[in-house]
């Protein structure tokens, strides 16, 4: 068609027209811009947050230890020589520390400097020789040359995080940092692989605390969420959708449900203080209280989402497998279910992460604590990785700060797997039609 | 797939809870309560459960007042068997305590925490008195013998002697037991240092308490959050603002932060201890006798926190900031704390 067949009535190129269509042009551009200027600030946002979490916690992988040459004095761990556990569990450590430091530096003497050397090495140390001794009663009346946790103070003066003398915060005098240069100098002094940040609980001495006490007691926490709210949820949610009739009744739980899903945190974490442990008089601070609260909370997304997956099935496969003489049973188990399965699966998955990430609840039922021993089952005392980072954060050692920052980078690596697993089951179960 | 994993999850759910019901006799003692008492308690425990046979006390960081209404709640394995407070307990909450069948409580004082005022060190240290320090945080302050909402925007309007800078000081939120403490013994003691309202104070006491212990909030005092970590952060990157917080965290950042000296002490060690700071409150933890004897551990973890070992001028608490109590008292608590004395009021 050409622009002479037209009638002169405003759809060919006029000024008009062409002003408006660059107009629409321009207006589209813009919008486009508009999203890339989005996305742009989010990566930053991103890419800042990351960048400042890592460049705190990536020191965290190294650990300052010292070498002192322990002689297990017979006399002063088990005078009776019986090796009874009790006797070496309570025998003084820190004067065989005190000894080995003395056989380092045999120049210091005075009370003050000697307590300004002992200050250098962990004040947790004690509890690595008790290890020891404990795994080898042989090494008592022996001599072996141990390397112990430095103070947090001395770690980070190693790293570069305080200053040392008078330039610093009062932590490491000019006298200690001189002694551990001299350490440093006889090879006495390395920085080793931090495994006590991966393998032990909590601690009031940040070279001595660890993540793996607020790691499991996430992982049990999660389990029993899932336990609950998976299996309840999904029931629900094909109950309603493929058997429940429509009615006033399903209308009510229906609205119920969503509401359910925008109440606050804080609220389940108060109905699981009255009801599970006043009530039912389950344990505080157990993973199975937190868990049965977190499913709580998240039970609702995972109804809504596994309701969605399954409208998203076409009533086509519903119809041939009835039409083949599938029951509706059959129907729903056989070729409804397995074809929402990745839907719900994502549902679960964002309820999961985001009971991963709670903290108010579990206030309320104790789980905001300080807990050493590794928890060993649900109803054991533990804490999970967000609390734990809120404790590490707020202790007033600077050292945990790197720890803190450590645990986010765990908390998120749980979130990054916990994302690739649902990944890898959507892509096992997804159909296309 | 979907079959087994339901029966599983019914499995597993049965089985716990029948795991948690023979799990009710404790092992372990629980300890709740204030925020600033934690980081010395959690030490405590620490230490208590890897030198003796007894498992780790579980630490509960709820606040002083949280920790006592759990405390009080009753008597049971259900209940906690320790409150640690950043103040003395209330009668109030004993005549609740006594209410649920808690009777007999112990009270240990275990020592004090001293409150600073600090800034960075990028700027000079400012020397204060109580009485400016009211001046400048009150939102009612005297001016001509009237009581009248706070002018002051700068320090030098309080005094010609304090910098020509605007006053902008940063503190913990009304639940926190810091700011309890920071305005029962600075902004009181300010406010009795002067005369109209130290007449106010005998006349009509509830008044003055009203006066004294309300901070402005015209901006020149910020509410900070509970996380004291937060303000040291703020503060190194505003050197013209002051923080409120407690003494361990100026231990912790000296090489950031300054103290600034009040009514000419500065906030030191040595000095708290001696009780010539002003600012410095005692801290407590209470016993709960009834379970001396139900709980193991009870009376050895009292034992373990009132050895000189621990609590003592050289023990590892003072590592942490904990200001003992003087030689002569440390003895008196530490009998009374063994002999499980009950708390008179």
């Amino acid at each position: 068609m050409t622009d002479s067949s037209k009638p002169d009535t405003g759809i060919g190129h006029d000024k008009f027209t062409s002003q408006r269509l660059r107009r629409r042009h321009r207006a589209e551009r813009r919008f486009r811009l508009y999203g890339v200027m989005a996305v742009a600030l989010s990566l930053c946002c991103l890419t800042a947050l990351f960048s400042s979490v890592f460049s705190k916690a990536y020191t965290i992988f190294g650990q300052t230890e010292i070498a002192l040459d322990i002689q297990f004095d017979q006399a002063v761990i088990d005078p009776s020589g019986k090796r009874q556990r009790k006797a070496l569990i309570g025998a003084d450590y820190g004067a065989l520390i005190k000894a080995g430091l003395g056989a380092s530096f045999p120049q210091v003497s005075g009370r003050r400097d000697k307590r300004a050397l002992r200050q250098l090495v962990s004040s947790g140390a004690v509890y690595e020789l008790q290890e020891l001794v404990l795994q080898d009663p042989n090494l008592v009346d022996r001599h072996k040359r141990v390397w112990l946790a430095a103070a947090d103070d001395v770690d980070m003066y190693r790293k570069g995080l305080i200053a040392g003398g008078a330039q610093g915060n009062g932590r490491i005098s000019a006298k200690q940092a001189a002694w551990l240069d001299d350490l440093a100098r006889r090879g006495q002094l390395e920085r080793h692989f931090n495994w006590r940040f991966f393998t032990s609980g909590d601690s009031r001495e940040p070279e001595q605390a660890g993540i793996l006490g607020a790691a499991v007691g996430s992982l049990l926490t999660l389990l029993i969420c899932l336990a609950l709210a998976f299996p309840l949820g999904v029931m629900s949610a094909v109950y309603l959708e493929e058997f429940a009739p429509r009615n006033r009744w399903t209308d009510l739980i229906e609205v119920n449900i969503n509401n359910l899903a925008a109440v606050p945190s804080i609220v389940f974490g108060l109905l699981g203080l009255s009801v599970l442990l006043g009530t039912l008089a389950l344990p505080r601070s157990a993973p199975l209280v937190g868990g049965i609260v977190l499913a709580l909370m998240t039970l609702p997304t995972v109804i809504i989402a596994a309701r969605a997956a399954l409208q998203a099935v076409p009533p086509s496969i519903r119809e041939a497998a009835l039409g083949v003489g599938a029951s509706t049973q059959q129907v729903v188990w056989h070729h409804v279910l397995p074809l929402a399965m990745p839907g719900i699966l994502t549902g679960t998955i964002i309820g999961m992460a985001r009971a991963l990430g709670e903290t108010a609840p579990l206030l309320m039922i104790g789980m905001v604590a300080f807990i050493v021993d590794i928890p060993t089952g649900p109803t054991d005392p533990a804490t999970v990785l967000p609390v734990q980072i809120f404790l590490w954060a707020d202790a007033p050692e600077r050292a945990f700060a790197e720890r803190a920052a450590a645990a986010i980078i765990v908390l998120l690596a749980f979130l990054i797997t916990m994302n690739l697993g649902a990944v890898l089951l959507r892509r096992r179960f997804e159909q296309r039609w | 797939m979907l079959k087994t994993t339901l029966t599983m999850a019914t499995l597993i759910t049965v089985a716990m809870t029948c795991t948690a019901n023979t799990a009710m006799a404790r092992e372990q003692l629980r300890i709740v309560g204030s925020s600033t008492v934690f980081p010395f308690a959690t030490a405590v425990a620490e230490r208590f459960g890897k030198t003796t046979g007894f498992k780790t006390p579980v630490v509960e960081s709820t606040g002083s007042g949280g920790g006592l209404k759990l405390f009080c709640a009753g008597i049971g394995t259900g209940h906690p068997d320790i409150a640690n407070a950043s103040r003395r307990i209330k009668a109030s909450e004993v005549s609740r305590c006594a209410g649920n069948g808690v009777e007999n409580i112990v009270e240990v004082k275990i020592g004090f925490d001293g409150i600073v005022l600090a800034s960075s060190r990028k700027t000079h240290q400012m020397p204060l008195t109580l009485k400016q320090l009211f001046l400048a945080l009150a939102r009612d302050v005297p001016v001509d013998g009237k009581l009248v909402a706070n002018p002051f925007k700068a320090w030098n309007e309080i005094d010609p002697s304090l910098p020509a800078k605007k006053i902008e000081v940063l503190g913990p939120p009304p639940t926190s037991g810091t700011r309890d403490a920071f305005v029962e013994l600075a902004m009181e003691g300010g406010a009795k240092s002067i005369p109209m309202l130290k007449a106010m104070r005998k006349a009509d006491k509830k008044r003055f308490k009203a006066v004294a212990h309300t901070l402005r909030e015209d901006g020149a005092f910020v509410e900070a959050g509970e996380n004291d970590n937060l303000i040291v952060q703020k503060l190194e990157a505003n050197p013209d603002a002051f923080g409120i917080f407690g003494f361990s965290f100026l231990d912790q950042n000296g090489d950031k932060l300054q103290g600034s000296p009040i009514g000419n002490v500065m906030p030191e060690f040595e000095l708290i201890a001696a009780g010539s700071y002003p600012i410095s409150r005692t801290l407590y933890f209470y016993v709960k006798k009834a379970h001396v004897g139900t709980v193991p551990g009870l009376q050895d973890y009292v034992a373990a926190f009132t050895a000189d070992q621990a609590w003592g001028p050289d023990g590892y608490l003072a590592d942490k900031g904990l200001i003992p109590l003087p030689a002569a008292e440390r003895a008196k608590v530490r009998k009374q704390a063994a002999a499980l004395a009950n708390l008179s009021m």
